[in-house]
């Protein structure tokens, strides 16, 4: 505000926004341990890919750590027991979706014991194989914590393979609210580090960079502290500025390479990770736990005693909810992830998964949703935009259901970070119009894909049954040939006869 | 699918929003009005607040009719968004300060309900409707549109009371020579008409002089340069407008008057005379920067912003009517559309017709 947004326009790099972060007084408590709940319901897509698949059966008594589901496919994670207890049920419970659609889960009953498997600890990681550790991640069902929930070990995989120069650590937490990373670097930066030099190895990469945004003084300091031993973990401080932590965004700040919009971030030499995943990485292949527990924030207006929690996966959030105080004030919006990009869910008897990054309680002030108004084509959502697209353009043409005209105007490189809805004054939810035309575009795509199938299907179906014909008319005419031939031979064999006979 | 999931209450994020608002930003323009409207008020007197008064009223009044009739849902909040207040606000800025009563009702008929609701309301339409009104009434009434009284400040002795100031005001008469005046524009353009150059009309003694603090005659709103443009380094504070469509049409405006003056300052007014003079100012920061009008990049605005500029130089100078600005304006509003079509950001990833970017050859492989 003020003065200098004269000279703003000049100096370039003007994407995003700066929402107020909220973030203080939350990420400045020391992240407390959230005790273990009676019942914990872990379910079986909480990552990208195929669902895991219960290995263990109802009335089976487990610890903590223990494997209870195994990944299914090549993308995919397995899940473990994240207390000790016995199975009570494995069946569906509402998902973490504001839809309030139901899934699978596997529901331990709490021993109130806690107690572990038997862990492998490691000695000397760093002598461990890229390939190793990249098993041990994939093996404790470490998934990307900075909500994107992808396998790890495939990402560390694939960057071995694209041979990557560059790891990028995603400190950022651009998000409003969330400190959960923030804390995590202030508490446990020592295994942040041995987490990113692992990934350095499993990766091939030759550095790590560490974009951490400046407001989070504390966190760089921790976090340079840390990594100061080592030549080729850097810490970057970068400008705090939503959406710094898209990694597309985030790899242009710190290496200056643009990823081409077809392409990942592997095919510009970079791979990019979450500092929450370091840590994750760390646990899973020094000290042999599987991912079982994560820190998160509880924060929002509505919040009695906001800060940072490491929470058992699969905690109600009314566990949560209950054991941090409960709610002072009503609960306008109940969001699961920051405020941005979130998800708003249905009610509070939805599980902590491992890609839960915050849970918010925000009050009918910090959840106000305006008035819908017409556009004024003010344009504030194209200057707010970090991909470079026209949200007014493509919110106009949604509407008038025109799905094509707003993919071409380059729908499918929103990133649905929020931007164009958090500055526009006409209150005009653009994400919602974003979300619904992908929705539209992606069945139609389906549709076209079934219809092509089923036209090949029949295609092939007729040129069998026309082969099978003709199979069938060769066949009878060889038939006939050789009942013929074979006639003819009779024949001669008779004349022949008759000839030595007479 | 249907188009339901539009209209319900959103449920996706972002769950938290800037506090911007039309009504906010309408707000702020209006306040950027204000010192202009002010020292209007005591520049020209009694009659021009009430054509202030009558101009924005109308075009509520007008706005009101609209939403009855094409039956709005949101009939209060869309009717006091400000938008109608403002077109009302910027329409009375441009007319002559002592301009009757009808002039003030027909306007706002004609920017309501010609210039914006029958596109559809606010957002949709494609010319600004203030200019569209101005040029009407310009066009269908050139005598009161072009009677510019001389300043006659609300403390000197010779203004008008306020019994005097409604009388002139509903009475439409023809202004008395002695408190009628030429704007400088009209003047030099009337001067070289009668063969004099201006080198000679501008150095005689009725010249209209040039004033930054807007002693001069000339619309109500518009004189006072300093302080438009005071109310316009707000806006850009503000972020409400960018620096690209205001600095584009001074310097279309400028440059091309430099180099005449320059070449023969006998039939080329200064570059001085075009910026202070007419609409220059108001032009560049409030009405060229009409979000509705304008192209919404900012290569685009300096397209449109230059285009503003250069039409306005070119119809002043050899154009029938002695202020181009919003000839000018309406002009380029036309060319809006094409000019948004043609001038797009470039998309991360991609270049800047929309190809993604070629992926990089790995070194080595």
């Amino acid at each position: 505000m003020g003065f200098m947004n004269l000279f703003k326009h000049f100096l370039g790099k003007d994407w995003g926004v700066h929402p107020a972060d909220h973030k203080r007084p939350a990420s400045d408590v020391p992240t407390r341990k959230l005790p273990i709940p009676p019942r914990l319901h872990l379910m079986l897509s909480q990552h990208v890919g195929a669902p895991s698949r219960p290995i263990v059966l109802v009335g089976e008594k487990v610890r903590k750590g223990q494997l209870i589901a195994a990944a299914q496919g090549n993308i995919s994670a397995p899940l473990h027991a994240s207390t000790s207890g016995t199975i009570s049920a494995i069946g569906e419970i509402t998902a973490p979706h504001a839809s309030g659609l139901p899934g699978m889960a596997i529901s331990i009953d709490s021993d109130g014991e806690d107690a572990w498997v038997e862990t492998e600890v490691i000695t000397d990681p760093f002598s461990l194989s890229p390939e190793d550790i990249a098993k041990r991640v994939a093996a404790a069902g470490v998934v990307g914590l900075g909500g994107a929930t992808f396998p790890s070990s495939v990402k560390l995989n694939l960057g071995r393979r694209s041979k990557i120069d560059t790891l990028i650590m995603n400190g950022s937490e651009c998000e409003p609210y969330l400190s959960c990373d923030d804390r995590l670097m202030r508490d446990r930066a020592a295994d942040i580090v041995t987490g990113i030099r692992l990934m350095l190895i499993s990766t091939g990469a030759g550095e790590a960079k560490v974009g951490i945004e400046d407001n989070k003084p504390e966190a760089i300091a921790a976090m340079r502290e840390a990594a100061a031993r080592f030549d080729n973990v850097t810490i970057f401080p970068v400008p705090a500025r939503y959406p710094m932590g898209s990694d597309r965004q985030l790899i242009v700040e710190l290496t200056g390479r643009e990823v081409p919009s077809d392409a990942r971030a592997a095919d510009v030499g970079v791979i990019v990770h979450n500092v929450g995943t370091a840590y994750a990485v760390q646990q899973a292949v020094c000290l042999g736990r599987p991912l079982v527990s994560r820190v998160m924030t509880l924060n929002g207006g509505a919040a009695a005693t906001p800060g940072n929690y490491e929470v058992p996966l699969g905690t109600l959030i009314s566990d949560l909810v209950a054991f941090t105080g409960g709610t002072t004030g009503d609960v306008a919006k109940l969001v699961m992830g920051g405020p941005m990009m979130g998800t708003i869910l249905p009610h509070m008897r939805v599980p902590v998964i491992k890609g839960t990054s915050g849970i918010l309680l925000l009050d009918a002030n910090e959840a106000a949703g305006g008035e819908v108004e017409d556009c004024i084509r003010c344009g504030s959502c194209v200057k707010a935009c970090p991909m470079g697209l026209l949200p007014l353009e493509m919110s106009a043409r949604i509407r008038n259901d025109e799905m094509d005209a707003a993919a071409d105007l380059g729908l499918a490189d929103c990133i649905a970070c929020g931007c164009c809805a958090y500055v526009c004054p006409s209150h005009i939810p653009l994400v919602q119009y974003f979300y619904h035309a992908k929705g539209d575009l992606y069945a139609r795509e389906r549709n076209k894909l079934r219809t092509e199938a089923t036209k090949k299907m029949a295609l092939q179906r007729q040129e069998r049954l026309e082969r099978e014909q003709r199979e069938k008319v060769e066949a009878a005419a060889k038939r006939k040939a050789e009942r013929a031939a074979a006639a003819a031979a009779a024949a001669a064999a008779e004349a022949a006869k008759q000839g030595e006979s007479a | 699918m249907s188009t339901s999931s539009l209209t319900a209450p959103p449920i996706a994020s972002p769950h938290a929003h800037g506090g911007n608002s039309v009504t906010l930003t309408m707000f702020r323009v209006q306040l950027a009005l204000l010192p202009a409207t002010l020292f209007g008020f005591w520049l020209f007197g009694w009659p021009s607040v009430f054509l202030f008064l009558l101009t924005v009223l109308s075009c509520l009044g007008f706005e009101a009719l609209s939403l009855k009739l094409m039956g709005r849902q949101r009939f209060k909040g869309t009717l006091f968004d400000g938008s109608a207040m403002l077109t009302g606000w910027l329409l009375a800025m441009t007319l002559p300060p002592w301009a009757p009563w009808w002039v003030a009702v027909l306007g706002g008929f004609i920017a309501i309900v010609i210039g914006k609701q029958v596109f559809g309301g606010l957002g949709q339409n494609v010319f600004n409707p203030a200019m569209v009104a101005r040029v009407a009434l310009l066009i269908s009434f050139p005598v009161p549109l072009t009677q510019w009284v001389f300043p006659l400040p609300l403390t000197s002795l010779a203004a008008p009371d306020f019994i005097d100031g409604l009388r002139i005001f509903l009475t439409s008469l023809p202004l008395p020579d002695a408190m009628a005046s030429a704007s400088l524009l009209g003047f030099s353009k009337t001067e070289m008409s009668r063969g004099i150059d201006l080198l000679h009309s501008l150095a005689g003694a009725q010249a209209p002089a040039l004033s930054w603090l807007g002693t001069r005659a000339g619309s109500f709103g518009e004189s006072a340069s300093l302080l438009i443009l005071g109310g316009g380094l707000y806006l850009l504070a503000r972020g409400i407008i960018t620096w690209h469509t205001p600095l584009a049409v001074l310097a279309g405006l400028a440059i091309p008057a430099a180099i005449g003056h320059a070449i023969d300052p006998g039939h080329y007014l200064s570059v001085s005379a075009h910026l202070l003079s007419g609409a220059a100012m108001l032009g560049a920061f409030f009405i060229a920067t009409d979000y509705v009008t304008s192209p919404n990049t900012g290569a685009g605005q300096l397209i449109f912003g230059l285009g503003v500029g250069l039409l306005t130089w070119v119809i002043r100078t050899w154009g029938a009517y002695p202020e181009g600005m919003a000839f000018a304006i309406l002009l380029m509003n036309a060319m809006t559309p094409v000019i948004d079509r043609f001038v797009k950001p470039r998309i991360l990833g991609r270049d800047r017709k929309g190809k993604p970017l070629s992926i990089p050859e790995k070194k080595g492989a």
